[in-house]
């Protein structure tokens, strides 16, 4: 007998990034925010009222932004630079390259909606490319939380660790998938289910949808380990390893461009340790149509069946090539 | 990383103090000096590396020579001393002129400078915050230097430091928008605290600033943008030192526009676009120290 699911409660992750920052300012006056005009879409609202003198609005500049944050490091704050995804990684790359990262200042870059979050508002305000970006950076770590939780303790990691990072903050309701307690840390993964046929990684609002689809698998037979890869850069190698030895092939799903984010990051490790068969999910070098959010991952595949039907076929294929 | 040489270091300290109660004239005849030296690295630097950029070398060197001669309070012994007046050479490609300055001061042994855009050495063609002491921040790619001295400023301003920012930057690089986003958050943020230094030598990489892409009326800009605003000669060190020691007396950000000539000092490089980034011959290498040292 199968029951339909009930909606689990979901959450925005700027909600735990906006009440974090206020409370890691309270405990340490070097944290300030530096945005661009973007005192309410950061939600940055009660850390502007509890801390006026200690949030920077730098106006619609986006150099300046990242700029003024390498210049804040540099005189012993601890700048939380926050930004929409899209405009601060892509018209301040260079100076995310050369002023946070070859620097290497303790600047933490907060990309606020990321993915397709502005659904609607078109291909301009997403961020896809982010991850591709910003992974081509030599020294810059890359942080995709997938719930409030995992958002608080990235965001407390990059208090209490110099050095330059990049971190996306969703915007997009996700339910809870972590364990409350969950750490985040640089190059560690959590593994969210055990299985034995194949592994889903995941990133980001694309992590609770794995699950999903691994529920769904479960009742095909087929057993499906979930991997929640937070830490972009650097990535989780030996779990990725382990993964690709264990079972019988890998999917990564990210709401981002394919060439260039986390299933690049996945497949360069496999093809040069460990080839497996592999699917990669997410925006293969396309821009959205019009739609919501909500749509546009559907659009794209990027839903709990989409991923069921990458593992269908990569076990049927997998299968009549006789691989094993 | 280099580090201190600690002799040299001593006794630029001890210079500094000597100066510190000096009459301008006298101090005038030291930064002159220093820059002279400084110059004799930086060409012997560009002719061992056979690259560089020689023409906006000289025309800023007379403004670290009175930066790093009388006026950051810096010590070359303690180079990342939290209250340190921060310089940030934004014009990046300048390295050379900038590495020979922390060397005259003690910030790295002055034999390092032979290495210079060699293969491995710490002293690339673009300043190295990481691999070079003395350097605040890795510049090269222009308009970035501004912003970041913004941050440094308003950092002081929130810690209630005395602490003072300085900025260099090319008069071309001013074409740059990011400049201009920085110079509106100097002003809304009344940084008093700094000082905007525009190295004014006319002329940009292949040809004069103001037939590649028009900054005048330049001034006129800088008080636009709410910038206690200095014209002066970038070679008179009677007026480098009052408009880089002075303090802000409007409360306002202060801009220096400092009228420099491309290639200062060697008269066939005075004034010419080629000298961007030329190498001079062994020859002419010899006939600027001739020119240099007369």
């Amino acid at each position: 007998m199968t029951q339909a699911p009930t909606k689990p409660v979901t959450y925005d992750c700027r909600k735990a990034f906006a009440q974090t920052l206020i409370e890691l300012a309270r405990r340490d006056e070097r944290i300030v925010a530096v945005c661009n005009d973007s005192v309410g879409s950061s939600n940055l609202n009660g850390f502007r009222d509890e801390f006026p003198d200690r949030l920077i609005n730098v106006g619609i500049a986006e150099q300046d932004l990242v700029g003024v944050g390498a210049g804040l490091a540099n005189g012993g704050m601890i700048p939380f630079v926050s930004a929409a995804g899209p405009f601060l990684t892509g018209r301040a790359l260079e100076q995310i390259k050369a002023d946070v990262a070859y620097s290497n200042t303790h600047v933490v870059l907060c990309g606020q909606s990321p993915g397709m979050a502005y659904g609607e508002l078109g291909p301009t305000h997403h961020s896809i490319e982010d991850l591709a970006w910003t992974r081509a950076v030599a020294g810059l770590k890359i942080a995709v939380p997938a719930d409030p939780a995992e958002t608080e303790s990235a965001l407390r990691w990059a208090a209490a660790n110099p050095g330059p990072i990049y971190l996306r903050i969703g915007r997009y309701p996700v339910p809870s998938v972590n364990p409350q307690d969950v750490q985040f840390q640089p190059g560690r993964s959590v593994t969210l289910t055990d299985g034995d046929d194949l592994t889903i990684i995941a990133t980001g609002t694309l992590v609770s949808r794995a699950l999903d689809a691994a529920r769904a698998l479960r009742s095909e037979g087929v057993t499906a380990r979930v991997i929640n890869m937070a830490s972009i850069e650097p990535l989780d190698t030996e779990a990725v390893l382990t993964a690709a030895r264990q079972t019988r092939g890998v999917i990564t799903a990210e709401e981002a461009t394919t060439t260039g984010g986390l299933g690049a990051a996945v497949a360069n490790v496999l093809v040069q340790n460990q080839p497996v068969p592999m699917r990669i999910l997410g925006i293969n070098r396309e821009f959205a149509p019009t739609g919501t959010a909500s749509f546009l991952l559907e659009h794209f595949g990027l839903t709990a069946d989409g991923i069921a039907a990458a593992a269908r076929d990569l076990l049927r294929a997998e299968h009549r090539d006789g691989r094993r | 990383m280099l580090t201190v040489d600690a002799p040299r270091a001593r006794s630029y300290t001890d210079r500094r103090n000597e100066l510190a109660a000096a009459s301008v004239p006298d101090i005038s005849a030291a930064l002159q000096k220093m820059a002279t030296q400084v110059r004799l690295s930086d060409l012997e630097m560009i002719n061992r590396a056979k690259l560089g950029h020689i023409g906006g070398d000289f025309s800023v060197t007379d403004i670290l020579a009175t930066l790093y001669g009388a006026v950051l309070n810096v010590d070359p012994a303690d180079p990342t001393a939290p209250e340190r007046d921060r310089f940030i050479l934004s014009k990046g490609h300048c390295a050379g002129a900038l590495y020979a300055t922390l060397a005259h001061c003690g910030f790295f042994p002055e034999p390092e400078l032979k290495s210079f855009a060699q293969n491995l050495s710490a002293l690339n063609g673009h300043p190295n915050r990481n691999k070079v002491p003395g350097v605040e921040t890795n510049t090269g790619p222009l308009g970035h230097g501004f912003p970041i001295a913004v941050g440094h400023a308003i950092a002081a301003k929130l810690q209630g430091s005395p602490r003072r920012t300085f900025v260099v930057m090319g008069d071309g690089e001013m074409q740059e928008g990011s400049n201009w986003e920085a110079a509106m958050t100097a002003s809304h943020y009344q940084l008093g605290n700094l000082t905007a230094i525009v190295d004014r030598n006319r002329l940009q990489q292949g040809a004069r600033t103001e037939d590649t892409k028009q900054l005048e009326p330049f001034t006129d800009k800088w008080v636009a943008f709410g910038f206690e605003v200095r014209e002066i000669d970038g070679h008179d060190y009677a007026q480098l030192l009052d408009a880089l020691k002075r303090p802000s007396s409007t409360g306002k950000p202060v801009a220096v526009v400092a009228n420099t000539t491309k290639g200062k000092g060697v008269s066939f490089m005075q004034d010419r676009a080629e000298w961007h980034h030329k190498v001079p011959s062994d020859e002419q290498v010899q006939e600027a120290i001739k020119e240099l040292t007369r």
